[in-house]
């Protein structure tokens, strides 16, 4: 099955949207997603790391030995990291101290190493570029949905402006814990809605309904489905 | 052939018990409270318990209506809940703010869950709580109440767990002392607290209307209170004084013994009123929070499934799984 070069690009922001669909990466989204700005900074440097190591990890795809492709995934993965995160460092201190502990965990971050092994290292330099660029827009429009409605609702603020009222009458909890898993959970259910328009029926937890089926390849869930079948 | 009879297994016994019926009993049972709140905290009170069950009462409705469920008002469980939450809010919370903790006591908790009987923990302590952690400068900020002496707006609670800083936060005028009120104020209910839980005369009215019309048992609430007792004594509190204060009393009798989220049996009901009573007293005296109640409470809520199977009732002749 070819997909367009368009198809791949938009896959990522909602079909394929790596927090709100493929669930991947939702430590930092929870953690980090208390103001706009770090939304937008940590959305930029996972799309920045993702865009190279699918890049290299594309045009390394036929060298990489199969039984060590983890490790090597991860030490491409890791150089951009720094990179990144030397950049923060030396250009946006601010931003680097609000995101903590997050930027240099980008590393072991499930999207970038995900859509290396799904998508990368069976699929060529265009398109895996694309699908980078596709992932890294979904994820960083879903982190500045879910911090801006923390933000607004738990700080009366946004992208560090105060709003009149709000900035009064905050809900403290929005900002929490507590707050973003049941943020994260609204958003799941408003995705759901718009990519299925129902509820997930019981069949589409098979090969079907499972959105990382055409990257998959491995027949293993197909066989277990016939198997049961 | 369609008919309206019913074809169940025996027994077949009728009561004339039913959800509305015990919901009846448990705010006839809060009125005394209700009263007490008025008296002590005045007119802003009713209007706080009144929006409570009003929002409660729209948000069940309007929830069923878009869920297309059969609609649960007339039960008058969203209208217990409703008050329950304002009994247990201070008498200044902004209505907004209210409104959200009925908001999430309704929707969130109960219906989200499965609506009445399907929830995992009971919705007004849970959205206390909720509120406790969202608005946590309006859900500690008491007022004076009428008929007392008191100096300082803090709850006697608040006052043993740190007399310093609540001396600081007193204005000079009334520095000079802050003192704790006396036992019978503390029974009759002129002191700082949420507006149903400073009386303990009305609550222990309303918890004996509720074990004589059998809605509840004494279990859980003897045993939450006597917990607390043998225990604050043991560590050297004022073991009367602890009992009496903060949330205890409106917890042990009315948000301790809902249906849903406490066990069934007798022995469960000792073992739930015993760990509420443990929590309660270990946030007490060992933690950064005056009070523990509803935290224990929920907490418990959490654990219900497990002393459920743990004290499940043998059958006659069965053997033990």
């Amino acid at each position: 099955m070819k997909k367009s070069k368009f198809s791949i690009l938009t896959n990522g922001i909602i079909k394929e949207n790596p927090i709100l669909v493929l669930v991947l990466g939702t430590c930092p989204f929870l953690a980090v997603t208390t103001q706009a700005s770090n939304a937008i900074g940590m959305g930029a440097a996972v799309t920045f790391v993702l865009l190279c190591s699918n890049i290299i990890v594309s045009l390394l795809r036929k060298i990489i030995p199969d039984k060590v492709r983890i490790p090597c995934y991860i030490v491409v993965i890791a150089s951009f990291v720094t990179l990144v995160q030397m950049i923060v460092k030396a250009f946006l201190p601010e931003l680097d101290t609000s995101l903590g502990l997050f930027l240099p965990l980008i590393v072991v971050n499930c999207i970038i190493l995900g859509r290396a092994e799904m998508f990368a290292s069976k699929n060529g330099i265009v398109d895996s570029a694309l699908d980078a660029i596709g992932m890294g827009i979904g994820y960083t429009l879903a982190m500045l949905v879910m911090a801006s409605v923390r933000e607004i609702v738990g700080n009366g603020t946004w992208y560090g402006i105060e709003i009149p009222v709000l900035v009064d009458n905050n809900i403290l909890i929005m900002t929490m814990a507590p707050g973003g898993f049941a943020m994260f959970g609204i958003l799941i259910a408003i995705v759901n809605k718009l990519s299925h328009g129902k509820a997930i029926k019981k069949k589409e937890f098979g090969c079907e309904g499972c959105p990382s089926a055409a990257a998959c390849g491995q027949a293993g869930c197909t066989q277990k489905e016939a198997a049961v079948k | 052939m369609e008919s309206n009879k019913i074809v169940s297994v025996s027994p077949h016994i009728y009561a004339s018990t039913t959800t509305s019926t015990i919901m009846r009993d448990v705010l006839i049972a809060l009125l005394p409270a209700v009263v007490a709140s008025i008296c002590f905290f005045g007119s802003q009170a009713l209007i706080v318990e009144v929006l409570c069950i009003a929002v409660a009462v729209l948000c069940e409705w309007v929830f069923e209506k878009i869920c297309k469920r059969p609609n649960t008002i007339g039960d008058l469980s969203a209208a217990v809940t409703g008050l329950l939450l304002a009994l247990n809010l201070p008498v200044d919370i902004p209505l907004w703010q209210a409104a959200f903790g009925v908001f999430v006591a309704i929707v969130v908790v109960k219906q989200l869950f499965g609506g009445i009987g399907m929830n995992f923990a009971n919705p007004a302590i849970t959205a206390r709580v909720v509120m406790l952690v969202a608005f946590s400068g309006t859900m500690t900020t008491w007022a004076i109440p009428n008929f007392s002496d008191a100096m300082s707006t803090a709850t006697p609670l608040a006052i043993i767990a740190n007399p310093e800083a609540v001396s600081a936060t007193t204005s000079q005028a009334t520095a000079a002392v802050v003192k704790l009120p006396t036992l019978l104020q503390m029974f009759l209910g002129a002191r700082g607290g949420s507006m149903g839980e400073t009386s303990v005369l009305a609550l222990l009215l309303g918890g004996l209307y509720l074990i004589f019309r059998k809605v509840i048992t004494w279990h859980t609430p003897i045993a939450f209170l006597a917990t607390v007792y043998v225990l604050t004594a043991l560590l050297g509190q004022e073991p009367l004084y602890q009992v009496m204060a903060g949330g205890l009393c409106i917890g042990a009798i009315f948000m301790a013994t809902d249906y849903t989220t406490s066990p069934s049996t007798p022995a469960g009901k000792l073992v739930f009123g015993v760990g509420c009573g443990l929590i309660t007293v270990f946030i007490r005296v060992w933690s950064n929070y005056p009070e523990g109640v509803s935290f224990s409470i929920l907490l418990m809520n959490i654990l219900n499934p497990f002393i459920c199977e743990w004290t499940r009732t043998k059958p006659l002749g069965g053997v033990n799984a």
